[in-house]
């Protein structure tokens, strides 16, 4: 029920005269519609998140790749922490 | 970068797992919210790679499972004697009430449809202007915005055939009370990302701080899950209680400002009943008093007697996490899919249905 998808936008258009941003949204090659409502600053080429209709979060790319970085920086944490203890012993 | 095939490597959740073997030294009792998150977990054969010594449960993140009985009962009511097209989620059709199903009313000649988007139910409205339109809007924080969007569309447009009937439910409020629960089990909790990328993460703060709680709150995909049980599982071994956001590149500290704008516009917060669980104060949602033409509670007026539920579904058990699918004596049994005796067996996100379809525990075999 909470499935939200990530998918792209292709284009946007207006309805209620204006009043609404609607874009059609690329999820792999499937477009469907989608309200931008909640995201104003949202723009063409922007990778967005949509739930039932309505896209609720602009994806950060910036923080899409830190999980793969987790893994290494804790690494490299636990590395300085047994360092450490052994600089004690 | 697509966001969902690099969540789903192999080579990564290799590594997250041989990370988790490394770290777990002691048992672990976890649960993840979300019903999304149960499905994922369950259908991507995660459980059986953990260490033993971490327990997932799963909980009561699934909207169609907590909806309550009366209101399946209304919404059928609605659909057969009131002579209403009544619009849901396709989860929702499916699941049992008292006596029917939304599908079998509709089986039975029920103007009853399935939608993707409330926003299409107001389409439906506007195209039907000499019927009543209602929608059964179900759901979390993250579905809210789109619920009360279709009100505020249906407003602007002047379309009074146009309600909602709202089982509008929060993720706070049952977080806390599986906590308070004698019976509690859990020791830390993956919170659920998209009501997160709605709501912010706020709320969770007291949560952690006044229970003493590890919360991470996670995504959805295999890496994403993998990584927020080890974000989890590092902070139980250390012994502390922190709130961390593994689903930063969606979840911003703040939420999204414009949907909860739209969600105080319409609702406001009360008491709910959740189904298998009981009465969690200020727990929900409901449609604004000074909206209440679009509240189709009071626009029908309906009083029907609150039905009891069946004795033989432990769905209350299984959303507290007390018990799990396949301890269930009429799992894969008399409760299937096809012939659900509780909502848990029927939705996407329900956990019977997640160990009937992907899981493969031994009552099946």
């Amino acid at each position: 029920m909470c499935l939200a998808i990530p998918g792209k936008i292709q284009s946007i258009d207006t309805i209620h005269n204006g009043m609404v941003r609607m874009a059609k949204v690329s999820f792999g090659g499937i477009i469907k519609e989608a309200s931008l409502e909640m995201l104003p600053a949202a723009d063409i080429g922007d990778y967005v998140l949509v739930h039932v209709g309505v896209a609720i979060s602009k994806i950060d790319e910036a923080e899409a790749a830190k999980t793969f970085e987790y893994l290494k920086e804790i690494g490299e944490i636990d590395e300085l922490i047994e360092h450490t203890q052994v600089d004690k012993n | 970068m697509k966001f969902i095939n690099e969540y789903r490597d192999a080579s990564v959740v290799k590594e997250y797992i041989s990370e988790l073997h490394r770290i777990t030294t002691r048992p672990w009792t976890i649960m993840e919210v979300c019903g999304g998150q149960t499905h994922s977990l369950v259908k991507n054969g995660i459980i059986g790679l953990l260490p033993d010594n971490i327990t997932m449960v799963h909980g009561p993140g699934c909207p169609v499972c907590v909806t309550p009985l009366h209101l399946i009962d209304k919404a059928v009511y609605l659909a057969m004697e009131r002579n209403v097209i009544l619009c849901s989620y396709g989860d929702m059709i499916r699941v049992p009430g008292s006596k029917n199903s939304l599908l079998e009313a509709k089986a039975n000649g029920a103007d009853v449809r399935i939608l993707y988007s409330p926003l299409e139910a107001v389409t439906l409205a506007k195209q039907n202007p000499d019927k009543e339109v209602v929608f059964f809007a179900v759901g979390f924080e993250t579905t809210a915005p789109a619920n009360a969007l279709s009100v505020l569309h249906a407003k602007r447009e002047g379309i009074k055939n146009y309600s909602i009937l709202t089982s509008h439910v929060l993720v706070p409020p049952a977080i806390e009370a599986i906590v308070n629960d004698q019976t509690n089990i859990v020791q830390g909790f993956l919170a659920a990302g998209h009501v997160c990328t709605i709501m912010g993460i706020g709320d969770y703060y007291p949560l952690v701080e006044k229970n003493k709680l590890p919360i991470v709150i996670t995504g959805f995909e295999p890496v994403d899950l993998l990584q927020g049980i080890t974000m989890l599982i590092k902070q139980l071994e250390n012994g502390e209680h922190k709130l961390e956001n593994q689903y930063s590149r969606v979840v911003k500290p703040e939420g999204n400002p414009e949907a909860v704008k739209v969600i105080e516009q319409v609702f406001e917060i009360t008491h709910r009943d959740w189904r298998g669980i009981g009465e969690i104060p200020y727990s929900g949602y409901e449609v604004r008093k000074e909206l209440e033409a679009y509240n189709a509670n009071v626009k029908f007026d309906i009083q029907l007697e609150k039905a009891e539920e069946s004795p033989d579904c432990i769905a209350g058990e299984i959303l507290r996490g007390i018990k799990k699918p396949n301890q269930c004596p009429q799992f894969g049994k008399r409760c299937t899919p096809l012939n659900p005796l509780g909502a848990p067996m029927v939705s996407s996100e329900g956990a019977c249905a997640a160990y009937y379809h992907f899981s493969n525990v031994d009552v099946l075999v």
